[in-house]
């Protein structure tokens, strides 16, 4: 049969770096197309290509047997492709009404739009979600996992042939997967293909006819679902033999065995807004403690609780013994605190300023007298940490941005273990890193904890939490729900803790 | 010379290009007045304008700078000519400094609140004073041209060193000055990260709101001084006029001499450099018998383009 | 929610805090006008009022569509005392060629702005200053810096002394027209809907499709062409065309539209409520003009730019405020 989409040769690149190299995909009708790779292996740059968004720099595309003329996204829309974004594309100031039917309105005397059609024919729509809302009220005023939703929701309605998704579960809950699931099929049984791109492996395997898997900007093959396994996919991902990832495991901490110093902090009842309800947790000189849950459970809030971005409205936390209260990041960092943020680009990198400033910036009032830098000590330092961390770079006034996103990740490391902070809390510091630097960065951070200090860790993958965290603290919905203690914990026991419908008092 | 190059160095490029023009077409160009003229005008735009660089390296656009060098200037003569400043010269003269400077950076003070505090948008924030700034300038004078004969004020605007301007050396003073804080102080170091992503700066502890303030309470310190020195250059003070139109000529030399809009970047000699090329457009037009309207024309035909150029490098 | 067409004053005036403040300042200032001031609420003084009032609101209106995408045009003061000296220059000719000259004259620089933000992609606010500038210039440049007189043997200042069927006046019906038609466009038509959603995030309008370029373009047309409009008021209300005004008009619009609840980044916004805010920003004013009549104090003219700032300063507190209590409770 004819591929719906058939996309060959494709290179692009953005300020002379290599995103994509000859990357190929070939997608059937009526099939739903897994799309995998780890993070940077160009799927979400190759998805742009294809809907107009990117203008490719050589290949060849080819949708429903024609040469594609798309150079915008309104053109692929035309053309019959609908693509719900990775990030939530959609006005949040705006009605669900609006962001649902935006640009398709049902008019009367081919001009006015029909408000009451439109309303109906939303709620029709999302009635297949089987979400039943206010459809007038702004979309921003109900929870990622609808918006979400309703994103899919907009795509769905437009009656493609194709229909892209980009990890589109990462904010919804198991029941909303499954009912995504059920769209997907129907849309498939209606003969739309759909493009799937997700890193849950289980997902795929749960909805896809087949997989076409990415890395480093290239096309490494197309499998059939039932014909690979999770480990085949893996190792495709990563390059490697299948029996190699057995036998060695996919993380190096090596965590478990640690003996505990005192405590170092304690976080009781904290609560800083309906992100974060009611966390509680201890955490010991010399020890790792991992934070588990769900995209939206409140992890990365509590983060920002200890560090003091978000205020408390209830709860208190002691840190080195006396009473902690952090009004702001500076304050925290007083006291001994560093976080490492989970999005390196808004909220790590300044990407104009050079691999030495970039990693002092949370050093600078050390380095300060009467308000001069001191440059000596600055290069000196820099040169050190640029060393010992085997950060990658021309010299140390090279820009941060012309750095590859491991060693971006190392900077900022560096940046935090440059003010020796007794605590450091870590949120997803290996995402977006290639393996090698993944590696390093776990083996500095058990490193750091070996000497003393506390380590808090973020991450969503389970692999990377339970075998680096000494014990995990599970969060569900904003409360901290149970604990796991390593050695011990198996993926299977996290994941169980995580999924369990926990009963609380407080809830109404 | 290829496409990159050339964007790098346009600004000097075009220094050069209006030096030559001016040397064959301008008659008496090549003077020794012609060079104190144009100092004595450049010295102001270029004080504006490395305010203005520090604010747009913060990311933001402080629209007030004429308004508060029309505020600034209008006080000074209120207060060496009042009884008291007659009385007593030299204490009148002093507060005639010392005040008009105290209310330009409370205006700073007022605009970077509002920007960083109520964090309200910088064009919108400082379009307040942009308008009522120079009302209240004419509230204070009941719209008058105040004129007046004092010598030592004067000195701001008409006095020599080493045969130059006076002004001329408080620019390049301050630029010195300027230079070395964003290079070499925590303040300025903080300035370009808080321009360059201001979320990455916060969380690493940077004093946000403190250095977004600082930076409006600088620009518009020296906008006040500029304010004075244009009185002192005329003898006189009219409000109406005063820093009329000077948000564009500073921002317009900011971005020729290399500020990005978007923050992240502070060349404090590539606002002076902007400066000069700003003042010698007009000077050439002027000087060729082209209308004071026309040159308005041409000063917005430059900041599009300074601009436009400044877009396509970044992308 | 089970019926879409029931209307809740209630929850509307929840979800409208400040609209609704907007009407009540509006309704209470009137009735205090009435009370204190003899003529206040004589026609002469409505008539008057609305007649001046007209020139704001239209460039209001225009300023309204700008804003609601993110923008900002600084240009409508310029471009007004613009296209007033070439509806002066127009005047001899009639209403017939000076209407469509003056606007045509607006319509242009819009198009100026449209063509720097869209192709050029410079900031709003540099394009709009620029063009401000160009504006100022091209004015005194063809009126040599004068005030130049308009024609009062054609019919063209009937448009801004006369009243339309001896009741209303004609600047003033035409300002309506123009509202209700905007109105129209804003809130049934899906050029209206997209001016609303590239404010609330351009990116995601891209990536939904919509036709992003053509409703900027649209806004900054509509604003040039409202401020032909105020121009075309201008000329033929005060028998000339004046180079030298517009000054701080941008400012009066602006607050007018932020008055009327339009939010600065975009994305929200109303026409009734741009024309209240407008309005109300006139009333203060007029009010003061009243109280100036009575002795009770006098303000030189050049107070009016210190309180214009003013009003704008206490109305962005206003709206910081309610923007924050919007994002806590979301």
């Amino acid at each position: 049969m004819q591929p719906l989409v058939s996309m060959h040769g494709i290179n692009k690149a953005f300020s002379g770096v290599p995103a994509l190299q000859s990357a190929s995909l070939e997608v059937a009708p009526g099939e739903v197309h897994g799309l995998i790779g780890q993070n940077g292996a160009g799927k979400s740059t190759f998805i742009k290509v294809l809907t107009g968004v990117y203008r490719r720099d050589a290949g060849t595309v080819q949708f429903d047997g024609h040469d594609s003329t798309v150079t915008c996204p309104r053109d692929a829309q035309a053309t019959g492709i609908a693509t719900i974004y990775q990030e939530l594309n959609l006005v949040p100031l705006r009605s669900v009404t609006e962001n649902v039917t935006l640009g398709y309105e049902p008019k009367r005397m081919g001009v006015l739009i029909d408000w009451p059609k439109a309303h109906r024919r939303t709620r029709e729509i999302l009635s297949r979600f089987g979400i039943d809302i206010d459809v007038r009220a702004p979309l921003g005023s109900y929870s990622t996992a609808i918006q979400q939703l309703v994103a899919i929701a907009r795509a769905v309605s437009l009656d493609a042939k194709l229909v892209i998704m980009d990890e589109p579960t990462s904010s919804l809950d198991a029941n909303e997967v499954e009912t995504l699931f059920g769209v997907i099929r129907g849309l498939r049984d209606a003969g739309v293909s759909v493009l799937y791109v997700s890193h849950f492996l289980d997902e795929l395997f749960a909805v896809c006819d087949r997989v076409t898997i990415m890395r480093d900007g290239q096309t490494v093959g197309t499998r059939n679902i039932g014909e690979t396994s999770k480990l085949g996919l893996i190792a495709d991902m990563l390059g490697r033999n299948p029996e190699d990832i057995e036998a060695a495991g996919m993380t190096e901490f090596g965590g478990g065995q640690a003996k505990l110093g005192e405590i170092l902090l304690e976080a009781k009842g904290v609560s800083t807004g309906n992100r974060l309800l009611e966390f509680d947790l201890t955490v010991h000189r010399g020890e790792i403690v991992g934070l588990g849950g769900l995209l939206g459970a409140g992890r990365t809030e509590a983060a920002r609780a200890i560090f003091g971005v978000d205020a408390l409205t209830k709860g208190a936390m002691t840190f080195k013994g006396a009473p902690s209260a952090p009004a702001n990041p500076s304050d925290a960092i007083n006291e001994g605190i560093g976080f490492l943020t989970e999005d390196r680009k808004a909220e790590g990198i300044v990407p104009d300023m050079s691999v030495r400033e970039n990693l002092t910036l949370a050093l600078l009032p050390k380095l300060t007298k009467n308000g001069q830098i001191d440059r000596a000590q600055e290069k000196e330092l820099v040169e050190g940490y640029i060393k010992s961390l085997g950060i990658k770079t021309a010299d140390m006034d090279q820009p941060i941005r012309e750095l590859s996103g491991g060693n971006q990740q190392k900077v900022l490391l560096a940046r935090w273990l440059a003010t020796e902070p007794d605590l450091l809390i870590l949120d997803e510091p290996t995402r977006g890193v290639d393996v090698g630097a993944k590696l390093e960065i776990q083996a500095i951070i058990r490193d750091y904890v070996d000497k003393g200090f506390g380590v808090v860790l973020i991450s969503s993958e389970f692999e990377e939490l339970v075998e680096g965290a000494d014990r995990i603290v599970v969060l569900q919905d904003g409360y901290s729900v149970s604990e796991l203690q390593n050695p011990g914990i198996t993926e299977n026991a996290l994941v169980k803790a995580i999924a369990h419908h926990y009963e609380r008092e407080a809830a109404e | 010379m290829n496409a990159q190059t050339l964007r790098q160095n346009g600004g000097v490029v075009a220094l050069i290009a209006i030096l030559l023009f001016n040397a064959a077409f301008t008659p008496n160009f090549l003077q020794l007045q012609t060079l104190f003229v144009n100092i004595s005008q450049v010295a102001t735009i270029a004080i504006v304008a490395m305010g203005m660089t520090l604010v747009i390296a913060t990311g933001g656009i402080d629209l007030s700078v004429g308004a508060i060098m029309a505020l600034s200037g209008a006080m000074a003569p209120l207060i060496f000519q009042s009884e008291f400043g007659t009385a007593y010269p030299a204490l009148g003269l002093t507060a005639a400094f010392v005040f008009p400077l105290i209310v330009a950076c409370m205006c700073g003070l007022f605009n970077g609140a509002l920007i960083s505090v109520l964090r309200v948008q910088p064009i919108i924030a400082t379009l307040i004073l942009f308008i009522s700034g120079r009302g209240i300038a004419q509230v204070l004078t009941n719209g008058n041209l105040q004129t007046f004969k004092n010598p030592a004020f004067s000195y701001l605007g008409t006095g020599k060193v080493l045969g130059l301007p006076f002004q001329g050396w408080l620019a390049l003073a301050i630029a010195v000055v300027l230079f070395w804080v964003v290079k070499r102080t925590s303040f300025g170091r903080y300035l370009l990260a808080v321009g360059g992503n201001e979320k990455a700066a916060q969380l690493s502890g940077g004093p946000v709101k403190t250095v977004k303030i600082g930076a409006y309470v600088i620009c518009a310190f020296l906008s006040g001084i500029a304010g004075l020195i244009v009185v002192a250059i005329n003898s006189a003070s009219d409000a109406a006029r005063n820093g009329n139109l000077m948000e564009l000529d500073a921002i317009a030399a900011a971005v020729v001499g290399g500020a990005l809009l978007q923050g992240g970047r502070a060349p404090i000699f590539g606002a002076i450099l902007g400066a000069i090329i700003i003042q010698l457009v007009k000077y050439t037009l002027l000087a060729n018998g082209v209308e004071d309207e026309v040159a308005l024309i041409a000063k917005a035909f430059i900041i599009v383009l300074a601009v436009y150029v400044q877009q396509a490098r970044k992308e | 929610m089970l019926d879409d067409n029931t209307f809740d004053l209630r929850k509307y005036i929840r979800g409208n805090t400040q609209t609704t403040a907007v009407w009540l300042v509006l309704v209470l200032l009137i009735v205090f006008g009435v009370m204190r001031y003899d003529n206040f609420g004589g026609a002469y003084n409505i008539a008057s009022f609305l007649n001046y009032n007209a020139m704001f609101i239209a460039i209001s209106l225009g300023m309204c569509f700008v804003i609601m995408t993110g923008g900002i045009d600084l240009s409508v003061g310029s471009v007004a005392a613009f296209t007033s000296v070439i509806a002066a220059y127009l005047s001899p000719y009639g209403l017939a060629v000076a209407i469509p000259g003056a606007i045509a004259a607006g319509v242009a620089f819009g198009a100026l702005n449209a063509f720097f933000i869209i192709a050029m992609r410079i900031p709003p606010f540099i394009a709009t200053l620029a063009t401000m500038l160009g504006a100022k210039g091209g004015a005194l440049v063809i009126s040599g810096a004068e005030t130049i007189g308009v024609d009062w043997g054609s019919n063209f200042t009937k448009l801004g002394m006369e009243k339309a069927f001896g009741t209303v006046p004609w600047t003033i019906l035409i300002v309506a027209l123009l509202a209700v038609a905007l109105w129209i466009v804003l809130e049934k038509t899906s050029l209206g809907r997209t001016v609303l959603a590239i404010g609330g995030s351009e990116d995601a309008s891209t990536l939904m499709g919509l036709k992003v370029n053509r409703a900027k373009a649209f806004v900054y047309l509509l604003s040039g062409g409202c401020a032909g409009l105020a121009g075309l008021f201008l000329a033929s209300g005060f028998g000339a065309g004046q180079p030298l005004e517009g000054i701080g008009w941008e400012l009066s619009a602006i607050a007018a539209v932020v008055v009327g609840g339009t939010l600065l980044t975009g994305g929200l916004g109303s026409v009734p409520a741009t024309i209240a805010g407008a309005l109300l920003l006139g009333l203060v004013f007029n009010i003061l003009n009243f109280e100036n009549g009575r002795g009770t104090i006098s303000l030189s003219a050049y107070w009016q730019m210190v309180i214009r700032g003013g009003f704008l300063f206490v109305v962005i507190l206003f709206q910081t405020r309610i923007t924050a209590e919007k994002s806590n409770a979301s």
